[in-house]
């Protein structure tokens, strides 16, 4: 691949925005992409579904995704003119999910050239879409006490076990998922398998969450099939790479904290709903004072997002930095939650209904579903297990004598 | 740590250097007990000047480096470690900032070259009371004379220049004034952190339009927030040794039979320490660079940095103490100077209060 820089990457832009303004359906301008998150209930309708043949075809939506198979094969410094033009022409990008922010980049790193032959072309051009099943009922924060067992059969394993918190399971055309192949061993005997969601031993039942949606699934596998071709790395192998894949979902967690959620910022909600004082300030001191320190933090958070990224550029290996950023994070964005919430008093506790505006009705849902933040993707407090022990080098507990 | 030029590596590895060698907390210990007025050991800083550090904002027509803020933060950074006494914050770096921004050619060529090799000290005397309020100035100029009391200057005992803030015709000028000179009485401070502050009266001093700096309370704002930023700095190097400190005792002290840093407790509040000083740092690096770059928003990231700085310090500096348990509470060990050292630098020029209400006012709320 040539190194594109100065005229070339100009003549690249020139190249994109041309195929962009050629290819964009009008109608889609300025909207979210369907297939963002969790994945798409609905189909797709015929300029979204255009928009996804075009870009999935030209393998814009992975761009530094070996075009070998089916990426773009492109430079960071492409990748990011494409980034560019697609943001001035206010296109989304159509390609997402789970198949493109977890699966597929840990696939390229440990999976056969079959593997990726079959899998990712058609994650590249955003026909399939998958769920992760990691965890169960006993196996959260304790992620490898995991108990899906997967039996030999010669050539496939027969699944049996239940998963839970599977994002998407219920739209999910694949699952890439953490079983038991060795039940004497611990972290040393789980596998990672792609099962087929589109069988008779699966069965998916979505769960309602306290926010009034169901994003999450409890997934159920009753002698479900997974082929051998579909082992991912070796036969109780799969630890090392369910931990790739969760530095891929924790590093999309965290930049939750830097951004904020879009829409107003707090402080012209604060001086919408509570008002300021004689001298432009928040009228209530306490609040205001709140308001600042969420703003003051959250700014340190993005120098040191920033940071670490400079930092990354003149160093092999990641700054410390980087492991405090999901809990750091997170916590910002839970705390933005609840003052969005206080600052709208009542008016933000409205469930449904036209007594409230969509921003009113937003908030409420996200305030709940924020909690699940210090959750999932490691909860705060294996982080700061991860913290404490990776990073400052603190021992583990021995048996008490 | 930010990325840095091949001087700057190298200004900071000296600093570390010599830090280990020649200035470990034993030094201050010393500096405690002997009851120096000056509140430093003079040989150490003059070694400090011979390596160049109070020149290292100067320009080098007057003596100094040219080596900017983010690279005398260095050197401060590793200061704090250790808690060296100096005036490298009050001469080097707030004095200095005032003349390089405000000064005359002939104010300039006076003083700074003198500031840059060390041989006089110099101070910014600005607070009148126990909060810092650099707006609330009953200091006065009037026919000639300065008249008025200043409190809290820092290495107020050592300075043989003062430059002061006081009113003239209604507005803030700062004033050039030699601590020697006729109706300047000082009174030395006994503070918890044992440097050398000082309490300054001014009685019917003789000033006149050669010894005003050009800019008035716009230029003490940018002189304030240069001091800031490199207190900033300190209290990152300090905080972050607090810490080393700390996290060495958890992996060594043992009771009910394992190291105590095998508890999760501990474990789980050493994280937080650590997540608190990796974001800090982020500040503190941000408001340097942005002094350095002359970015508008500095008085923003600087009271960023000294508002979250503080918090970390404050934070650090606690545990320290409770960490340690009994020991922490000894004269005998350090974690008493850091703790003194991290309220004595919380409330220089702005604590966490001030500056978090700065900082709003700023953006308009």
């Amino acid at each position: 691949m040539a190194d594109f820089g100065g005229t070339d990457l100009e003549a690249f832009r020139a190249e994109v925005r041309s195929w962009v303004e050629a290819n964009f359906p009008a109608s889609l301008k300025g909207k979210p992409n369907p297939m963002a998150g969790e994945g798409r209930g609905e189909p797709l309708t015929p300029d979204q579904d255009a928009w996804r043949k075009a870009v999935g075809d030209k393998g814009w939506g992975t761009p530094t995704w070996p075009a070998a198979y089916g990426g773009g094969g492109l430079s960071g410094a492409q990748a990011r003119v494409i980034q560019g033009e697609f943001a001035r022409a206010g296109a989304y990008n159509p390609i997402g999910g789970m198949g493109v922010m977890m699966f597929g980049p840990t696939l390229l790193e440990y999976g056969t050239e079959a593997q990726k032959q079959e899998h990712i072309p058609p994650i590249v051009r955003g026909e399939l879409q998958w769920c992760q099943g990691f965890s169960e009922p006993g196996a959260g924060s304790d992620l490898a006490a995991l108990q899906t067992k997967a039996e030999d059969k010669g050539d496939h394993f027969l699944i049996t076990g239940q998963k839970v918190w599977t994002s998407g399971a219920q739209y999910a055309d694949w699952c890439f998922c953490l079983v038991r192949t060795d039940p004497a061993k611990k972290h040393e005997g789980i596998s990672f398998v792609l099962i087929d969601m589109n069988q008779p031993g699966v069965e998916v039942r979505p769960i309602l969450l306290i926010n009034g949606m169901a994003p999450f699934c409890e997934t159920f596998f009753t002698d479900a099939r997974a082929e051998k071709k579909n082992l991912v790395g070796p036969l109780n192998g799969g630890w090392t790479i369910a931990k790739r894949l969760l530095q891929h979902e924790r590093s999309g967690i965290s930049g939750m904290g830097g951004g904020g959620m879009g829409g107003p910022s707090l402080v012209d909600l604060a001086k919408k709903y509570v008002g300021v004082d004689d001298q432009g300030r928040i009228a209530d001191p306490d609040l205001r004072m709140r308001v600042i320190r969420n703003a003051m933090e959250t700014k340190a958070f993005q120098q040191t997002a920033f940071r670490v990224m400079a930092e990354a550029k003149g160093n092999a290996t990641p700054a410390a930095a980087t492991s405090i950023m999901k809990n750091a994070g997170t916590w910002l964005a839970q705390e933005r939650h609840e003052l969005t919430l206080e600052i709208m008093g009542h008016q933000g506790l409205g469930w449904e209904g036209g007594d409230f505006d969509r921003l009113e009705l937003e908030t409420v849902r996200a305030w709940l579903y924020g909690k699940a933040f210090t959750i999932f993707g490691g909860s705060q407090e294996v982080q700061s297990n991860i913290v404490s022990k990776r990073i400052l080098g603190l021992p583990d507990l021995t048996q008490a004598k | 740590m930010a990325v840095l030029t091949e001087e700057q590596s190298m200004l900071r590895d000296a600093a570390k250097s010599w830090v280990q060698e020649k200035s470990p907390v034993t030094a201050f210990r010393k500096v405690r007990d002997s009851g120096v007025d000056i509140g430093y050991d003079a040989a150490a800083w003059n070694e400090m000047a011979e390596m160049g550090w109070a020149g290292v904002i100067i320009p080098e027509d007057f003596g100094g480096s040219n080596f900017g803020y983010l690279s005398l933060g260095l050197v401060l950074e590793e200061l704090g470690r250790t808690l060296t006494a100096s005036p490298l914050i009050a001469s080097g770096l707030t004095a200095a900032s005032a003349l390089i921004l405000g000064g005359s050619d002939a104010q300039k060529n006076e003083w700074l070259p003198k500031i840059a090799d060390g041989s006089i000290v110099a101070t910014l005397a600005v607070d009148e009371g126990p909060h810092h309020k650099p707006e609330k100035v009953d200091t006065t100029v009037s026919g000639g004379k300065l008249n008025g009391k200043k409190v809290f200057v820092l290495e107020g005992i050592a300075a043989n220049l003062l430059i002061v803030s006081a009113k003239e015709a209604g507005k803030v000028e700062l004033y050039l004034v030699k601590s020697d000179a006729p109706g300047v009485s000082r009174q030395k401070l006994s503070l918890a952190d044992s440097r050398g502050a000082a309490n300054i009266t001014f009685e019917n001093v003789a000033v006149s339009d050669a010894d005003k700096l050009t800019g008035g309370a716009e230029l003490l704002e940018k002189v304030l927030d240069r001091a800031r930023a490199g207190i900033a700095a300190e209290m990152l190097g300090a905080s972050v040794q607090a810490f080393e400190i700390t996290l060495d005792y958890l992996k060594t002290r043992v009771q009910f039979g394992q190291v105590i840093g095998s508890f999760q407790a501990l474990q789980h509040r050493a994280a937080k320490m650590f997540t608190e000083l990796e974001l800090s740092r982020s500040a503190v690096e941000a408001a340097l660079s942005a002094i350095d770059s002359d970015s508008p928003d500095v008085p923003e990231l600087v009271s960023l940095a000294k508002a979250k700085m503080g918090d970390t310090f404050h934070l650090v500096s606690n545990e320290m103490v409770q960490m340690h348990g009994g020991i922490g509470m000894t004269d005998a060990h350090d974690a008493g100077f850091y703790l003194k050292r991290a309220r004595a630098c919380e409330a220089a020029f702005g604590n966490q209060a001030y500056h978090r209400d700065r900082y709003a006012k700023i953006q308009g709320y």
